[in-house]
């Protein structure tokens, strides 16, 4: 039982931290994700990373994986932190990739996997819609038979990033008959079959992000099929619990957390940095304390895992308070920067700049963006009723 | 990085499960705090002979090579228990204060009492007016030949109607509120001048008003440097912060499985209360503090050798989400068993108090904030 790194992780670090110097790309450099505006910006980490054999640290070797320790993730994540890399979009990678090499069949390993760790093909995620948001299961996208295809209807929302995608994955309603969770199909649908359409949704910060998709009549190949039909629900809770690994964000909020500390020391109240004052000061230090304490209980649920222990309803709270942090954490910067919060940072062209200093650009848009992470992925309330009924046995 | 624990620690926490589930449930710790001595000597000596006093202590002393992480685990049980005796106070002060700044006699002639279970210490530091500052002293040791002479006022000293050694903070040099010139002493607590007046604490320990009046010191009793007590003080209850760290957690642990359950089977409106979903969410917020103290403990207990300022920063950052944690857990405890709550009856408001005690001790939430912002990175 001990914190400190061996020599090899030191190398190991040294390693990653050279790699990313060398490697980084530079159209990348000084952006975040929200400020990307071309669908190969998104990408072009993931391709680097992809090259080196880096992409997937969470993946089993044998489908490409990395076989790193939980300190050589752990060592990993907080470089690529430092480096301020973006965060590699999870669609494939976190979601759908796993639902395919734990329950997919050999051909569709072979099909999907490499696509999704190349950075290939582009996916999105077709969980919920206009009327099944926390209640998912409620799901009324229609998919019936017919030979070796499938026919489906319906409409998906809240669909991230997907007029980039070239696939979606899918829950549809393949059993209307039966309780709701059972008749329930995990489906792999060509964003280019006829009958898509994809139509954005604004935001309250100006972004395109997500979307609304339409599907009339779309002819979906029956072998796109995951599993068995109707047991589409395993597989999405399969992915739901999976994604919450690494969901606690923790090597990047403590970055954020440096940045919003610089803020607060260039910022003056009464002449002297806002960072000294006893309000502010404190906030910070709850913070800090907050992730610390998500730190270290992420690090024992990385331990129970490595002793075999699959992630189970109690990585909720990884998702709990992750994004109560994060949230907290755009809050804070935003009051950092007073008023030069007001000015709307997509008003103005790539070549103008904006007026007040440059940390408070988008500083707005970002806390009004993070406001999503409580409610994506499981709404906060959901990951409770999960914890109440699965680790309390309410 | 490495997270397992050893299997002797394992053995560690299974015997001072299975002790305490044997021989230290609720309705002894309710027979032994109330009893008129307000501990029982009979356990201690079993503590003993399971070589939990030992288990923190290095070898060549009479321990058994052990350290932060034994007492962690023995302090997360005992949290679980209730348990009134002065381990904490004994091995984890008195110990820290010997390994950290005793002279090699001081050692040889301490800690083997200490790990055989033969000594009780309790540590003097509060005074009437001075809070959670260690430095704020009026308590003075002036010198007097070879030795000192003792002079003061300490209040609230947890454990001492126990204990045959006084660990004494008392200033030496400078003013009231200085960093330099606080010292520690060894005080016999049967000394000439000593007095004390004996009384419980809310949650069923001990704890003594004590006068030093004119108290002749020989010159071994210094522990560590004259005048530089203050960083061994810092050192010292930064090793016990992270024991309490784990006792909180224990503690929280117990209310919130006794909630859950009651929750289970009291029935309201023809339903258990526990399906109520206003009341789920708030056993989750439970849980969640729980796990946040829980990994507060081992962060601060794998911390306690780093650098100064990282272990003084991993001390605060713990004893802010103890204060926190306990404080809510604690409330929502009684608050979801209602008038049962309230009761002295239930084992609930017990642990409710003890973690009202925790929060308090060496500083309270604002005081490590501010502690802890005030440290910088």
């Amino acid at each position: 039982m001990d914190l400190s790194f061996s020599p090899e992780d030191e190398a190991f670090r040294r390693e990653v931290r050279e790699f990313i110097a060398n490697n980084y790309p530079e159209r990348l450099k000084g952006k975040n994700r929200r400020e990307f505006s071309e669908r190969e910006d998104f990408l072009a980490w993931q391709k680097v990373l992809y090259k080196k054999g880096w992409v997937a640290p969470l993946w089993p070797k044998e489908y490409g994986g990395t076989g790193w320790s939980i300190t050589q993730r752990y060592i990993f994540n907080e470089e690529c932190a430092r480096a301020e890399t973006p965060q590699l979009l999870a669609f494939g990678l976190s979601m759908v990739g796993p639902v395919i090499y734990t329950f997919g069949n050999e051909a569709q390993k072979k099909r999907f996997l490499p696509g999704i760790l190349s950075a290939e093909d582009w996916w999105c995620q077709g969980y919920s819609e206009p009327g099944s948001g926390s209640d998912l299961a409620s799901l009324k996208t229609r998919a019936v038979r017919d030979g070796d295809h499938y026919i489906v209807n319906g409409q998906k929302t809240w669909t991230t990033l997907a007029q980039y995608a070239d696939w979606i994955f899918c829950l549809v309603r393949t059993d209307p008959n039966v309780k709701q969770q059972e008749g329930i199909s995990f489906l792999l649908i060509d964003m280019k079959t006829p009958g898509i359409t994809v139509k954005p949704i604004i935001l309250m910060d100006g972004a395109h992000e997500v979307n609304e998709v339409f599907f009339d009549n779309v002819r979906v190949p029956a072998e796109n099929l995951i599993g068995e039909e109707n047991k589409g629900w395993t597989y999405a809770k399969f992915l739901l619990v999976n994604e919450r690994s690494g969901i606690a964000g923790v090597a990047r909020s403590k970055k954020q957390i440096e940045r919003l500390k610089e803020i607060a020391t260039s910022e003056t109240v009464d002449g002297t940095p806002l960072i000294g004052t006893d309000e502010f000061s404190r906030k910070i230090a709850e913070l800090e304390i907050d992730l610390t304490a998500l730190e270290f209980t992420e690090l024992r649920t990385l331990a129970q895992e490595a002793k075999g222990k699959h992630a189970g309803p109690e990585s909720s709270i990884l998702k709990i308070k992750g994004t109560e942090v994060q949230q907290r954490i755009t809050e804070l910067t935003l009051e950092a920067v007073g008023y030069y919060a007001f000015p709307y940072a997509r008003a103005f062209g790539d070549n103008e700049f904006p007026p007040g200093p440059d940390y408070a650009v988008g500083q707005s848009g970002t806390y009004f963006n993070m406001r999503k992470t409580s409610i994506y992925g499981g709404s906060n309330e959901i990951q409770r009723n999960i914890i109440a009924k699965a680790v309390l046995g309410l | 990085m490495d997270f397992s624990y050893s299997e002797e620690q394992t053995l560690l926490r299974n015997s001072v499960a299975k002790f305490l589930a044997d021989h230290y449930d609720f309705e002894s710790y309710k027979k032994i705090s109330r009893s008129e001595a307000g501990w029982s000597r009979s356990v201690w000596k079993q503590f003993a002979e399971l070589g939990l006093m030992a288990a923190p202590l290095p070898e060549e002393y009479g321990g058994l090579g052990g350290g932060a992480v034994e007492t962690m685990i023995i302090m997360e049980e005992f949290g679980r228990a209730l348990v009134v005796e002065p381990f904490t106070s004994t091995v984890v002060v008195g110990g820290g204060f010997l390994r950290h700044g005793g002279s090699a006699a001081q050692k040889e002639q301490w800690l083997a009492k200490i790990a055989e279970g033969s000594s009780v210490m309790a540590f003097a530091f509060a005074e009437p007016e001075g809070r959670y500052n260690f430095a704020d002293l009026t308590t003075t040791a002036k010198r007097n030949g070879s030795g000192y002479t003792l002079k003061g006022q300490k209040a609230v000293v947890l454990n001492a109607p126990h204990a045959d050694v006084l660990i004494v903070s008392a200033r030496t040099a400078g003013g009231r509120r200085d960093a330099k010139g606080v010292s520690v002493f060894l005080v016999d607590r049967n000394a000439k001048g000593v007095s004390t007046r004996d009384y419980p604490t809310i949650d069923g320990q001990r704890a003594s008003e004590i006068s030093f009046d004119n108290v002749e010191l020989p010159a071994d009793a210094l522990l560590g440097t004259i005048d530089e007590g203050l960083g061994l003080i810092e050192r010292v209850t930064d090793e016990a912060i992270a024991a309490h760290t784990a006792e909180a957690a224990g503690a929280m642990k117990v209310l919130l499985d006794t909630t859950v359950e009651y929750t289970k089977t009291r029935k309201q409106f023809g339903v258990p209360i526990g399906k109520f979903q206003v009341l789920q969410h708030r056993m989750v917020d439970m849980f969640i503090q729980a796990e946040q103290t829980t990994s507060m403990a081992l962060m601060v207990t794998l911390k306690l050798d780093e650098s100064e300022n990282e272990r003084k920063k991993a001390a605060s950052a713990a004893k802010v989400q103890l204060g926190k944690g306990g404080r809510f857990v604690g409330q929502q405890a009684v608050q979801l068993h209602g008038g049962m709550g309230m009761t002295d009856e239930l084992n609930v408001g017990h642990y409710f108090k003890r973690l009202a005690l925790l929060d308090t001790l060496y500083g309270n939430v604002d005081h490590h904030l501010k502690r802890y912002a005030a440290l910088g990175d």
